[in-house]
């Protein structure tokens, strides 16, 4: 063989490893973070708490798992975390088992807990190195002093847990999950209990995340937190997964509304004049309700009332009302079931 | 294997035992000090030598084995009972960290806090009383072996505690007699026939006897039971211990 023609060979060689390693690393940017498959869980007490869940959570998203309380949401993610002994079933992280290959999955997760559990009389500074290092990660003091300063912690690196608001504690709790540097962060109900603006930072503060690469699930009972952050939803109740969904789909779907008029005298029956509209009568004739998806192109509330008028009747008051949460749970179940 | 997180385990315990210096150091001296001039002093003066050692210096390794034994418990199990009461405890189990490297860095910081206690102990003992070690090899051996065990043991109640009553009681109700009449402060052969062959199932009897045998070349049973003894009872709390974690009793819902 000539020089010329192994010099190309080699080439060729190289650009075939290269292709390979491409589409390796394709596979793995495709392949979900997270994956459950006919997960259950039975508690000791008997209780039902999960049912067959199948879920896949995708690289770089933000997942919201919205339930009301008592869904099913914290032990979810406690399995996949590895505090929850998991029933049957099987979940991977970025491809390993949590149970037989509970290192390299643990490796991979952060996770903030629901309840603000710290110690008292550490330091910030102290609490966050031991948790990278609790993670297997060799100390990295340039890596927390970054952290902190993301989560505005780092005038506070000094002060001792105990003296937090519960504000920065949930931040020190970001902070602790954040120090090993993991691919994907659990955050279970972040702004559970939290004010406004408190909620409107942590909501910043997941974007940034996200928009570093990091993979974020979290668990909430406020539609519209789903609605704020998420990319996808995935809806629980009574340890069902009940549907997941891409935000904008699923908006759509509980979107409804209702408008609530209050006659001044009551009806017996609704005028055939007002049949287009979807109305229907309540409290005994003195409440006409008229339900409606105010993303419907065919909502047309002036036209309503245009008929209204024109029908001759007169009211003395109105109130538009979201469903909620609990009737949006009841009805997508009773669809479902259906 | 995660050393890391064995390290940083150890270091916060150490730690934690650092900041509650006086209660976990100064105390048991106080205390041990106090035993010496009751026990030494008052009843010294009427015993006089047991097996022709000066009844102060007979009480030494008894009363070490006592503090050690106590300390080594109530170490153990409250540095793994607090992260479960303040639920602090979901980091370790969200780690990746083996059991074994957890119960490493628990019991080994609460191990090295007793032996470091024990020697204080000693310490503090040659000031009253003239001391001598005649096996000191056997001796780290024994002061090792029991401080490893028994803060395994306290890990184990440590896990099994589901309030701060247990956490304290059993410590009190069963090694604190367990350890007095163990031959702490005479030899066995004081004893009526009868209570002799009682006591030949109180497992600290063996350890007090091994320890003092180290020192003084008596023993009240062989050294070779001693060793054995304490053998088994490590062999055990590490056989419960690996259940707990197999199957995470009251770690793990
Ligand atoms: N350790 C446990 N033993 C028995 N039941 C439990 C335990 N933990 C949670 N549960 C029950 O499981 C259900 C789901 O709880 P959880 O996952 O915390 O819900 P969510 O986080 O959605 O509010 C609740 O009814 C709760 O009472
Ligand atoms: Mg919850």
């Amino acid at each position: 063989m000539n020089r010329k023609s192994s010099v190309a060979l080699r080439r060729a060689e190289r650009d075939l490893a290269h292709a390979q390693e491409a589409s390796l690393l394709e596979s793995v940017r495709l392949r979900p973070v997270i994956s459950v498959s006919n997960l259950s869980k039975t508690y000791a007490s008997g209780f039902h708490a999960l049912k067959n869940i199948n879920l896949e959570v995708r690289r770089g998203e933000i997942f919201a798992l919205l339930g009301p309380n008592g869904a099913g949401k914290t032990t979810l993610i406690s399995i996949i975390c590895g505090i929850v002994n998991p029933g049957e079933g099987t979940v991977l992280a970025d491809g390993h088992d949590i149970v037989t290959e509970y290192r390299a999955a643990r490796f991979k997760i952060g996770l903030v807990p629901q309840e603000l559990t710290t110690d008292a009389f550490e330091t910030v500074w102290d609490t966050v190195s031991f948790s990278r290092r609790l993670f297997g990660r060799r100390a990295n003091p340039g890596y927390i002093e970054k952290v902190l300063k993301d989560l505005s912690l780092w005038d506070k690196k000094d002060s001792k847990l105990i003296t937090l608001s519960g504000g920065m504690k949930r931040r020190v709790l970001i902070a602790k999950a954040l120090s090993h540097e993991p691919e994907i962060l659990f955050l279970d109900e972040p702004t559970a209990g939290v004010d406004v603006d408190l909620r409107r930072e942590m909501w910043q503060l997941v974007r940034a995340l996200r928009a570093s690469g990091v993979t974020i699930v979290l668990t909430t009972h406020y539609i519209e937190e789903a609605e704020e952050m998420a990319d996808r939803v995935g809806v629980i109740s009574e340890g069902e997964l009940i549907l997941v969904e891409d935000k904008a789909e699923l908006m759509h779907k509980l979107g409804r509304k209702r408008l609530i008029l209050q006659l001044k005298g009551p009806l017996e029956r609704i005028p055939s004049a007002l049949a287009a509209h979807t109305l229907e009568l309540a409290a005994d004739g003195h409440e006409l309700v008229y339900t409606y998806d105010p993303q419907d192109e065919r909502t047309d509330i002036t036209a309503l009332l245009g008929d209204l008028n024109e029908a001759g009747i007169r009211f003395k008051d109105l109130r538009t009302k979201q469903s909620s949460l609990e009737e949006i749970f009841v009805s997508l179940l009773r669809e479902t079931r259906r | 294997m995660n050393l890391h997180a064995v390290q940083a385990i150890y270091r916060f315990e150490m730690a934690r035992m650092a900041r509650t210096l006086l209660q976990s150091i100064v105390s048991p001296v106080i205390s041990t000090s106090l035993y010496f001039v009751v026990f030494g002093a008052a009843i010294g003066s009427r015993i006089t030598e047991i097996g022709g050692v000066s009844y102060g210096a007979f009480i030494v390794p008894g009363l070490t084995m006592l503090m050690l034994l106590t300390q080594s418990v109530s170490n153990a199990s409250f540095g793994i009972y607090f992260p479960r009461f303040s639920r602090t405890i979901y980091e370790i189990l969200s780690a990746p960290v083996s059991y074994f490297e957890v119960v490493l860095g628990y019991v080994g910081a609460a191990a090295t806090k007793s032996i470091i206690l024990g020697l204080i102990i000693l310490a503090t003992a040659s000031l009253f009383v003239p001391l001598e070690i005649a096996h000191p090899v056997w001796m780290l051996v024994f002061l090792l072996l029991t401080a490893v065990t028994f803060s395994l043991l306290g890990f184990i109640i440590g896990i099994w505690a589901d309030n701060f009553e247990k956490l304290q009681l059993v410590p009190l109700l069963i090694i604190t007699p367990l350890a007095f009449l163990g031959g702490s402060f005479y030899s066995v052969d004081m004893l009526p026939p009868f209570w002799q062959t009682v006591t030949l199932f109180n497992p600290v009897v063996y350890l007090i006897s091994g320890f003092r045998w180290s020192f003084y070349d008596i023993a009240d049973v062989s050294v070779g039971a001693s060793l054995a003894m304490i053998t088994v009872f490590l062999g055990l709390c590490l056989a419960l211990v690996g259940w707990i974690f197999k199957t995470g009793y009251r770690l793990k819902a």
